[in-house]
């Protein structure tokens, strides 16, 4: 029997073996925070300091009363010396506030450790998500909080810890897998509770065998967590192809993973929840991976929320003539156009790459030879859905269901005429919603 | 940071497979080398001649358009070269030598560039020539040579097979080397599987539209193709003679002219299969595989709107 997977997909670049063997290594805090209020897909929280304030490391500098929504916490002691827009490296430009640290790191005093799992209950644990700041950290930043709660009639089955890390160079997964495995398999314990579920999967690629062996070798005769090792493409680690793969159930059209009893969270935001319930200090930190060929150093370090790209990749060092930087994955990630964003809670990675390393070449016309309709992995027929989207054809786009586009960007890695297809997928997709709503 | 104040930014993804169009129309031509390589074995230097003047006809062609129109010169993608060979392939060894000159400027001017050029013509350039030739010169297209000889004659296995011709019908091992006569390019199987087999592996064609088209040959041949009654005739034969396995791995497959879909172009093989069958046997041609492909490629577009995959998380209605 082959490994489990889904249908579709494609072998990208991996160069994993760049920074896989690198141990998580904290890089000392920068002189400056910019910290965007807003790091949660949902409602934006409203600053609860004002500037010339002194604030203490975990503590919540924004907060709102929205349900769909996470606090923001200070990532470095010191004044807070500027409220105003700064650009995120989602791209936009973003109410922010701008901390300068004492250089003390003084955690503020009445930050404590959670009673034992056993001690809480699935509402305590939950409200001690939000408490925490906790937002997926895959990229995605939804509340975490939200994500465990069923909506009404719906229910929990099985967690999922998504360990595929299937995007290239990206190795801050694997090793939150190695070296906090106590975390990860705590975690999900706690996400087992407050989803009330009795089983869990923990899907790892199987490009990271050590990581695989030793989850196993820890969780020993645990009941309940499973391993899980998953073929090697991308896109594993999207969670409806996940869910396809671990189990063979597809998440409906338009629908949420808990429409198939799934909970889905990366293992980063998994370990995270569990370093916070240990200590109580909130997320003010990440493990993010520096990696591409223009980092001297690359590595996975463990760096403070706010802390801008530019600061961690003078700490790692530049060569060679520097040409993209990308937040995130090189196929889902963003392009930054400065190094002046800072590391938000979704920063995955910090990619520098080379000017030999980024790819040039004029589309040409498609000559229809279907790659794209091969690897999309929602099996939409990129090539018509970027022709209506070009000729405007949006009834058309809908009916071939552009909305169900997961943006993984097989279509365009994969195009042999080097065609935009997931961008002008993207821009299609804007279109169709805006016409919906125009119609409403 | 001064280092970093000249980036670029672009959507992702920000990584490109290297895959490319020139490469594939390149391993199209380099797949078609042993059958090039057997023509001019079994037909003499007059096939190579063909083949050469019927490339060059089709590039000079294409360059002359593109520079015209304004457009950016790309005889280099191969995708002309593709057109010319297997335009040249299709010709017999007899042929008046300005005919593949004729036929490649129709391919290309008419057939490919007029309509938009590559990726825009809704026929397969090569076979639409082929069409037209056939029907301009039906004598110089149809006076086939038998290798190793130096005289005309009008029999292929296919006519002797269907009445149309008197001969002895050559053995399956001529057949499968391509011992036989036809037109230069389609006489070896051998060859052809060979170069069928390499760009499958190199994941150029799709195994379904040969498959669904030599399978479809097999079954109805079978069926239908002996004079004692169904069941009695000789499918290996129909596999083997004729322009069967030049058209099912190299035009057929033709990406501009077949389905984007998987049940597609399963579905254009079966159908090209089926009409290519259809002449063979009750046809006033003994051979159909041009016309079948040609009627597919027309059908291409809906075969494509009838059927759109299911998309993940829905049901089939």
């Amino acid at each position: 029997m082959g490994r489990l997977t889904f249908q579709g997909g494609v072998h990208p670049i991996y160069r994993k073996e760049i920074t896989n063997d690198r141990p998580i290594t904290p890089i000392p805090a920068p002189a400056q925070v910019i910290i965007p209020l807003q790091q949660n897909i949902g409602a934006p929280p409203e600053p609860l300091v004002a500037v010339g304030d002194l604030v203490k490391v975990g503590q919540k500098i924004a907060d709102t009363e929205a349900f769909v929504s996470a606090p923001v916490h200070a990532s470095v002691s010191g004044k807070v010396v500027a409220i105003e827009n700064r650009l995120s490296p989602i791209g936009k430009e973003v109410p922010a506030v701008v901390i300068e640290s004492d250089g003390q790191a003084i955690p503020l005093e009445d930050l404590q450790p959670y009673p034992a799992l056993e001690e809480m209950s699935p509402d305590d644990l939950r409200r001690a998500m939000r408490e925490g700041g906790l937002v997926g950290m895959g990229g995605a930043m939804f509340p975490s909080h939200v994500k465990v709660t069923a909506p009404q009639g719906k229910k929990f089955e099985l967690v999922i810890i998504n360990g595929s890390e299937c995007e290239g160079f990206l190795t801050c997964d694997h090793r939150i897998m190695l070296e906090w495995t106590d975390d990860v398999i705590y975690g999900t314990r706690a996400l087992m509770k407050v989803t009330g579920v009795e089983k869990a999967y923990i899907g790892v690629e199987a490009n990271k065998q050590d990581a695989i062996d030793i989850l196993r070798e820890k969780l020993g005769a645990e009941e309940g967590i499973e391993v899980k090792p998953l073929e090697v493409k991308y896109p594993q680690g999207a969670e409806k192809q996940l869910i396809k793969a671990l189990t063979g159930r597809e998440v409906p059209s338009g629908g949420l993973p808990v429409d198939v009893g799934c909970l889905v969270q990366n293992v980063g935001t998994t370990a995270t929840f569990a370093r916070y319930l240990k200590t109580g200090m909130p997320l003010v930190d990440r493990v993010v991976t520096v990696s591409g060929s223009s980092v001297k150093n690359p590595g996975n370090y463990l760096v403070k929320i706010g802390t801008s790209f530019g600061y961690i990749l003078d700490y790692c060092g530049i060569i060679g003539e520097p040409k993209k930087l990308i937040s995130g994955g090189p196929m889902m990630g963003v392009a930054q156009i400065t190094p002046e964003v800072p590391v938000v809670k979704g920063t995955s990675g910090i990619l520098l790459f080379d000017k030999k390393d980024v790819p040039v070449g004029e589309a040409r016309p498609c000559v229809r030879c279907g790659k794209c309709v091969d690897v999309c992995p929602v099996y939409l027929l990129p090539v018509y859905l970027m022709d209506y989207t070009l000729k405007g054809m949006l009834h058309r786009a809908e009916e071939y269901h552009i909305l169900d586009c997961i943006e993984c960007g097989c279509c365009s890695y994969t195009c042999p005429s080097r065609r935009p297809l997931v961008q002008t997928i993207r821009m299609g997709k804007a279109d169709v919603l805006a016409r919906r709503k125009k119609r409403q | 940071m001064e280092k970093l104040d000249n980036l670029v930014v672009s959507s992702s993804p920000h990584l490109r497979s290297g895959a490319d169009v020139e490469k594939m129309m390149w391993h199209v031509n380099l797949a078609l080398l042993p059958a090039i390589l057997l023509s001019v074995y079994f037909f003499g230097f007059r096939a190579l001649a063909i083949i050469i003047l019927s490339i060059a006809a089709a590039v000079v062609t294409e360059g002359i358009i593109q520079k015209a129109t304004g457009k950016e010169v790309l005889i280099a993608d191969g995708s002309a070269v593709v057109t010319g060979l297997l335009l040249g392939l299709n010709m017999p060894v007899h042929v008046p030598l300005w005919l593949p000159v004729i036929g490649s400027v129709f391919a290309i001017a008419v057939v490919k560039q007029a309509f938009g050029g590559l990726g825009s013509n809704f026929m397969n350039p090569a076979l639409a020539a082929r069409a037209a030739m056939l029907a301009a010169w039906p004598v110089h297209m149809t006076s086939y040579a038998v290798p190793f000889v130096d005289g005309i004659t009008h029999a292929t296995p296919l006519s002797i097979l269907s009445g149309a011709a008197h001969g002895e019908l050559p053995s399956y091992l001529d057949l499968f080397i391509g011992n036989v006569g036809g037109v230069i390019g389609e006489t070896s199987a051998l060859a052809l599987l060979a170069g069928g087999v390499y760009l499958f592996v190199k994941g150029v064609i799709d195994w379904r539209t040969p498959t669904g088209f030599l399978g479809t040959v097999f079954i109805l041949t079978w069926i239908f193709g002996g004079n004692a009654g169904l069941f009695t005739g000789d499918p290996l034969y129909h596999l083997l003679a004729g322009g069967l396995m030049l058209g099912a791995f190299y035009m057929a497959t033709d990406y501009v002219t077949s389905p984007v879909t998987k049940k597609g172009r399963l579905l254009m093989g079966i159908g090209a299969g089926a009409i290519t069958v259809m002449i063979r046997l009750w046809g006033g041609y003994p051979e159909g595989v041009t016309y079948g492909i040609l009627l597919m490629n027309i059908a291409t577009p809906l075969l494509d709107r009838y059927t759109v995959p299911r998309i993940y998380g829905t049901v089939r209605k």
